[in-house]
């Protein structure tokens, strides 16, 4: 009966103004997180969109994609001059990913949308764990024996304003991380959301880069993994102007003040802040995977 | 953090560091690679601002606080403009929508202009690894447009 009432006057009481505003000030949020956690802000626009606005899924995965783009871009404009993102390893990676994307569209109608949900749901449930496992070191590696590594010289240093100190560190697991990154490529173009889920784990976890620099360097990627999908997304009629226009500049909005914290932050607290992200995405995935 | 460099210097055959040798040049990149995002997005949001005033005044039911849902303009098959030709006539006649769309295209072409800056970077940093990679990346990315597209 409630819940009938508020349905009845979010859609016939709430004007296009109001619409906007509320939609604005969410996605400036949305912005902040995205850019904290390496992210699009999808997590929080999409279920916005469907559960709060009524709004039908595939406009809402439409603002999603463009949520993710403007995260990207208005974050890694500061984290690539700050020199926080690892340009080499993510235009590298970026290889897997846009192939993953090309290939994950051909797909789309192999594979059952529900058992590729509840597959992301669980793999990203044990991301969860392993990094919260590891989420008090800090060690980096001095030494790498990667070949591809090695030869692309992807190796990099950033200033941790937290620790007040120039941090280097190399890398490693190279061919796991382009598994992982062709996988996330293939996700994204399947289901139509960002995978910075999946990239993050695969720079933090089989990688070692510093925490900070792959959610940087996840945010500086999933702008070209989405800008792959995106031209279609348009051309479908699928991007509404009055849902991406508040989407696009509250986010942008929202990522420019976020990029000015991670650096703050220890790498500890972003680990912790991802996790409960990762717990909430998985969750989202395994219940619409299963219902 | 300099005893970590030298430590690495044993691991296995490794080509000279390029990124020593021109530092300046790096950070050259970096900073144009940066700009190229700034630039998108600032461009982008002043379209979609633009757009979303223009079609606040010429609909001003849509500014009040009550007597109109948003509904109508947010549900599966609203119309808005979400071809090229289409985007045209909107911008022809100001609609506001069109200036959003047009936004939004600027929006999603900054990532791949950002690509294709990278291949021009890396060239200029003389690393032809690098710019092999970004080169196919980009392809893949441009190829990626004319399959959806068609």
């Amino acid at each position: 009966m409630l819940d009938g009432i508020i349905r009845m006057y979010v859609q016939y009481g709430v004007t296009p103004l109001v619409f906007v505003v509320v939609l604005l000030a969410i996605s400036v949020l949305a912005g902040v997180l995205g850019s904290l956690v390496g992210l699009g802000g999808g997590v929080v626009v999409v279920p916005v969109l469907t559960l709060l606005f009524h709004i039908d899924i595939r406009l809402a995965i439409g603002a999603s994609i463009v949520s993710v783009i403007a995260t990207s871009s208005g974050a890694a404009a500061t984290y690539v001059r700050e020199r926080m993102t690892n340009l080499r390893a993510g235009m590298f990676l970026e290889i897997a990913t846009t192939t993953g994307a090309v290939s994950g569209a051909y797909l789309t109608t192999v594979f059952p949308a529900r058992a590729l949900f509840i597959l992301f749901g669980v793999v990203l449930s044990y991301s969860a764990f392993a990094i919260y496992h590891k989420r008090h070191a800090t060690a980096v590696l001095t030494t790498s024996d990667d070949r591809i590594a090695n030869y692309f010289d992807l190796h990099g240093s950033y200033y941790d304003e937290a620790e007040k100190q120039e941090i280097s560190y190399k890398v490693t697991g190279t061919k796991v991380g382009l598994a992982m990154m062709y996988v996330a490529g293939m996700v994204s173009a399947l289901l139509g959301i960002g995978s910075g889920a999946l990239k993050v784990p695969a720079m933090d976890l089989a990688m070692h880069l510093p925490m900070k620099v792959s959610t940087a360097t996840s945010n500086f990627m999933i702008g070209v993994t989405a800008a792959a999908s995106a031209g279609f997304y348009f051309a479908r009629g699928q991007i509404d102007p009055i849902i991406a226009a508040p989407v696009a500049v509250g986010v942008l909005g929202g990522a420019m003040l976020g990029s000015r914290v991670l650096g703050k932050i220890t790498n500890t607290s972003v680990r912790i802040i991802f996790v409960v992200v990762l717990v909430v995405v998985a969750i989202e995935m395994l219940q619409r995977g299963v219902l | 953090m300099d005893a970590a460099i030298a430590t690495s210097a044993g691991g296995g055959e490794r080509p000279p560091r390029k990124r020593e040798v021109n530092e300046e040049k790096v950070r050259q990149s970096e900073i144009a690679i940066s700009l190229v995002l700034r630039i998108g997005v600032s461009v982008a949001v002043a379209l979609v601002m633009a757009g979303l005033g223009l079609t606040f005044a010429r609909h001003p039911g849509y500014a009040h606080l009550s007597g109109s849902s948003y509904h109508p303009l947010t549900r599966l098959g609203a119309k808005f403009p979400h071809t090229i030709g289409q985007l045209g006539h909107a911008l022809a006649i100001g609609d506001g929508r069109g200036l959003i769309g047009l936004g939004l295209v600027v929006l999603i072409a900054t990532p791949v202009l950002r690509v294709a800056v990278a291949v021009l970077t890396f060239a200029y940093e003389k690393d032809p690894p690098m710019t092999i990679v970004t080169l196919f990346v980009l392809a893949v990315l441009v190829g990626s447009f004319f399959v959806g597209g068609a």
